[in-house]
């Protein structure tokens, strides 16, 4: 399966945990610009997206907090809720009209606890979400659209 | 083709972004054989030397031009010409993009920067025959919004999809940050009934075609311009050998299949 198609929750999970988890789910709208969470709140839901894009950013002294990644269909917005101490990393907002499923991470980090096997699935999709962004980041890092170095002296 | 520059005056320039012109020639009096889009030029600038550029229309379609970045002493000679200045151009040299490989399939095109000048013909060839082609997708990625080419024409493509991501957003940015290859999961194509076309700076392009072929995308429909330093443009200098190839007579447009080994070997 191609990595990114790996990644979304209806692919990542099996079957019978994907329908435990959206059990517990609910459909939310947001309207543009409508803010999901702050950075250094507490982590305490999360969302999948069905519709929409929203956007992470990142809070900086004294400028708007500049937007450090879009995410659109399918992708998960927020992964704090998972690990200790539940505190978002990153804020969150509405770009678009946003529908998604809202999970309350509390049930679902219970739901982990009392079904190993729920819990392992949980934690291996987060995780490759993770380690998928991490990637991302690093990929930026190196300048994706630079000039070719050696191509023509100055 | 010519061993010599044929002159061409400028006839039309346009403004991309701070550092980017679209230079539109004619020539001063010999034509040179049509260009194919995918295909690459010696662009001469009189005094300073000669790089080659990708053509970013062909005379088929609208006249020949070339999108020029201003990074070096040639580059920034050509980008400060005027409309009535002359330069030279020899060609065309090269592999073209085959978009014929991709009738009847997806077309997917994917660009960086101004990665996108070479591949708007290729663009505009596969949207005047939609009889000939499913469904027409176009990524592309840049730096910042002012590094975005084309933005008014691009809003114009009736493809399936086109998606813009930028790295580093500004104040006025709405749309998408991140990386490229984020949108493929946007796109609408079946993998392994598409061809990919690929170009910007070697990292972007192969952070793209090793998504793409881990996508399903079969690595010889994924098609690739190579930027090397190319001198002589007809196989005689050696100065844009890649491995066994003279990427200025066996591309710049190669196959994934081809360009992925080479790619992969260290200070190559």
């Amino acid at each position: 399966m191609p990595p990114s198609m790996a990644l979304r929750m209806n692919h990542a999970l099996p079957h019978n945990h994907r329908d435990r988890l959206l059990h517990v789910g609910r459909e939310v709208q947001f309207p543009p610009d409508t803010r999901l969470f702050e950075e250094g709140g507490h982590a305490d839901r999360f969302w999948i997206i069905r519709n929409g894009t929203a956007a992470l950013d990142m809070h900086v002294p004294g400028r708007r907090p500049p937007v450090v990644e879009t995410l659109g269909i399918g992708d998960l917005v927020g992964w704090s809720w998972l690990y200790e101490p539940y505190v978002w990393q990153l804020g969150a907002g509405a770009v678009t009209q946003l529908r998604a499923y809202e999970f309350d991470a509390v049930a679902v980090r219970l739901m982990c606890l009392d079904d190993p096997a729920f819990g392992q699935a949980v934690e291996h999709w987060v995780g490759r979400v993770l380690a998928h962004r991490l990637n991302a980041a690093r990929a930026r890092m190196v300048d994706l659209y630079g000039p070719y170095e050696t191509k023509e002296p100055r | 083709m010519t061993a010599v520059p044929v002159p061409h005056r400028v006839v039309a320039r346009r403004q991309e972004t701070g550092d980017t012109v679209t230079l539109r020639l004619e020539p001063v009096d010999t034509a040179l054989p049509d260009f194919i889009p995918g295909q690459f030029a010696m662009v001469h600038c009189f005094g300073r030397g000669e790089i080659p550029v990708s053509v970013s229309s062909v005379q088929a379609t609208g006249g020949l031009a070339h999108t020029i970045r201003s990074v070096g002493a040639v580059s920034d000679g050509l980008y400060a010409a005027r409309v009535g200045d002359v330069v030279g151009i020899r060609g065309p040299y090269g592999t073209s993009w085959g978009l014929e490989r991709a009738r009847g399939r997806d077309v997917l095109v994917v660009a960086g920067g101004i990665g996108l000048a070479p591949l708007r013909p290729l663009i505009l060839r596969a949207l005047a025959e939609p009889e000939a082609y499913r469904r027409v997708n176009v990524l592309i990625g840049a730096r910042t919004p002012d590094d975005l080419i084309g933005r008014k024409e691009i809003e114009s493509w009736a493809t399936a999809y086109t998606g813009v991501m930028v790295d580093q957003p500004d104040a006025d940015w709405h749309g998408d940050v991140g990386v490229v290859t984020q949108l493929l999961g946007r796109a609408h194509f079946d993998p392994d009934t598409t061809t990919a076309f690929v170009c910007g700076p070697e990292p972007m392009i192969r952070a793209t075609a090793r998504e793409l072929a881990h996508r399903g995308v079969p690595r010889d429909h994924i098609r690739v311009s190579l930027e090397r330093n190319m001198r002589c443009a007809t196989g005689h200098c050696g100065h844009c050998q890649l491995g066994p190839l003279l990427v200025c007579q066996a591309g710049a447009v190669v196959g994934w299949d081809l360009a992925e080994p080479l790619l992969s070997v260290r200070e190559l």
